[in-house]
């Protein structure tokens, strides 16, 4: 009895924890749609107004835009970056030097988000490259590869390198056994490795903030400067909107994942 | 990150035998092929992380004067020490609020059905790709002083309680933004645990709230050290949910730091406090993997 109690007890916490984890952030979804000035919850009555309010400002079109871009932009230079990097690493036999370059690999999730921005924002400065779409790029790139990096790795662990013996004893040269028989099979790390650096810039608020300039801003640091001077609704269709576009990308890329797990 | 890095280096023999490899002489040539194709990444860090993150370490001791100026400058004066006390006692608090919500949620999942434990996987994992600004504006919405949890508050008779600009707001944001960090490294090693040892310590006469304490708690220490270590270090460089949720007057390290370099140019204070922050990181990662070691070893000797 006081086993089931126990059990009782243990699923009900673990009910609230998960509410706690994801109802909060649903609350921008109904304000969107809200027909008050103010952020009020619950709307009082219905609109679709703060999403034309959204798409008729060019401040927000421009910033939606802009991040699309960058994101895309970042998504392919990491991607394609990362890729040949952790497949560099799994062939590498050298065992030291191969760890040495994991550490700097994976070091941007360890060090902290300000201290990169301000280091970026002093070099960026300095090269005339604070504000513009190349020190965007590039800033995001740093930051969504440790992503790239770990989801190729773990689709390369599950693959048999056996197949890249055959490939080879039948006649097919590095590239082509690459192009041919690994690419394919580890298609599904690389993908979701391309979303998750998609994603990564597309969220990212701390170094843009620092390098951003009025003609070029990102949706997260247009959001952070009228978090900062207004309480707009306009906000909460802008929130609805990211919330809709990462959490398809993130469905998708842990689908992938959980299907390369399945496949092991 | 010990997971990630072993299984990177084997393999290689393998492959470097591969027949359809000619002579000795053009093998030497190519053998060095893995490491040319990370060298493309390689250099994007050296170029974009690695030497701006070096640069603010030098000019911590180089600007505006050389010398440790800025060091001085930082710990001299009272309020930006309690700047940085208030730093750490954040992160504390918000690593254990963490672990008293995590252990029972990472156990949940270790006994729940597959199905169950897929979707508790989701509910943690989706969070952790929740764009941050989202989710600090929700809590925003959320926390204000006419918003819905001191509208609830008041139903009975609470309140309101000013929760945004308040060290308590900052905590509820960032608890709720830093329990993926929790949660997956208590699952993996949790799940890694033999429940068989439980049944053991049940039939040898142990109540299963003392089987639980005394054998399962004590096996997943490494998961907590873990998740604490990762919680800590995040939370000490979080900027976004402190600058919005809390208040001006309050700042932690990495909203002093903004307001030094964005605000006031002082690119050596920044870079003095960008190094007390990285030397605190560092020596927790390194105080984290003395612990792991110590822990390893003295399972391996229990053996």
């Amino acid at each position: 009895m006081s086993a089931r109690l126990a059990r009782a007890a243990l699923w009900i916490t673990g009910a609230l924890v998960a509410a706690w984890l994801v109802a909060p952030t649903l609350v921008v979804i109904p304000l969107g749609f809200t027909d008050k000035v103010s952020l009020t919850f619950p709307p009082t009555g219905w609109s679709t107004r703060w999403y034309a309010n959204f798409f008729g400002d060019p401040a927000w079109t421009a910033a939606l835009a802009n991040s699309v871009l960058v994101g895309v932009l970042v998504a392919v230079v990491a991607t394609t970056l990362g890729t040949a990097a952790a497949f560099g690493l799994s062939r590498w036999t050298n065992g030291r030097g191969a760890a040495a370059a994991s550490v700097l690999l994976l070091a941007p999730m360890i060090v902290p988000g300000i201290i990169l921005a301000i280091g970026i924002y002093a070099v960026f400065l300095k090269l005339g490259l604070a504000g513009t779409l190349a020190g965007f790029v590039a800033a995001h790139t740093v930051l969504a590869l440790p992503f790239v990096v770990v989801s190729v790795t773990a689709s390369l662990r599950t693959f048999d390198v056996r197949l890249e013996t055959a490939a080879a004893s039948l006649g097919a040269g590095r590239w082509a056994t690459f192009r041919q028989v690994t690419l394919p099979l580890i298609t599904p790390g690389v993908v979701s490795g391309a979303l998750f650096a998609f994603v990564t810039s597309f969220d990212e608020v701390v170094v843009s903030l620092f390098i951003q300039s009025p003609t070029l801003v990102t949706l997260p640091v247009q959001m952070y400067s009228s978090v900062t001077r207004e309480t707009d609704p306009t906000l909460a269709a802008a929130a609805t909107m990211i919330l809709v576009l990462t959490t398809v990308l993130v469905g998708g890329g842990l689908t992938l994942a959980a299907r390369r797990n399945r496949a092991r | 990150m010990a997971a990630l890095l072993s299984p990177l280096s084997p393999s290689g023999p393998a492959a470097a035998a591969a027949p359809g490899e000619k002579g000795a002489g053009s093998r030497r040539g190519t053998r060095n092929w893995p490491f040319l194709l990370i060298v493309p990444a390689l250099l994007v860090l050296l170029a974009v992380f690695a030497y701006p993150v070096a640069q603010t370490f030098v000019s911590a001791f180089t600007t505006p004067t050389p010398g440790t100026g800025n060091f001085a400058w930082f710990f001299g004066s009272p309020a930006n020490v309690a700047v940085l006390t208030r730093t750490f006692s954040t992160a504390l608090w918000a690593t254990v609020i963490c672990l008293c919500l995590a252990y029972p949620y990472a156990y949940l999942m270790t006994v729940a059905s597959p199905r169950a434990r897929a979707a508790l996987l989701l509910i943690v994992m989706l969070p952790f790709w929740t764009s941050l600004m989202v989710r600090t504006f929700a809590w925003l919405v959320l926390l204000q002083d006419t918003g819905v949890v001191n509208g609830f508050l008041g139903l009975f008779g609470l309140g309101p309680v000013s929760l945004v600009r308040t060290q308590a707001g900052v905590l509820i944001g960032m608890v709720q933004i830093l329990m993926p960090f929790m949660v997956l490294p208590l699952y993996s090693v949790m799940s890694g645990i033999d429940r068989r040892l439980l049944t053991a310590a049940e039939s040898l006469g142990a109540r299963p709230l003392v089987a639980l304490l005394r054998v399962f708690v004590p096996l997943s220490l490494p998961g907590v050290a873990a998740g604490a270590t990762m919680v800590f270090i995040t939370s000490l460089g979080f900027y976004v949910t402190p600058a919005l949720l809390g208040s001006p007057g309050e700042a932690l390290i990495s909203q002093f730091m903004y307001t030094q370099v964005s605000g006031m140019l002082m690119w050596g204070r920044g870079g003095a406090m960008a190094v007390v922050l990285f030397a605190a990181t560092l020596l927790l990662i390194g105080l984290l993997g003395l612990a792991m070691r110590a822990g390893r070893r003295s399972r391996a000797s229990a053996r």
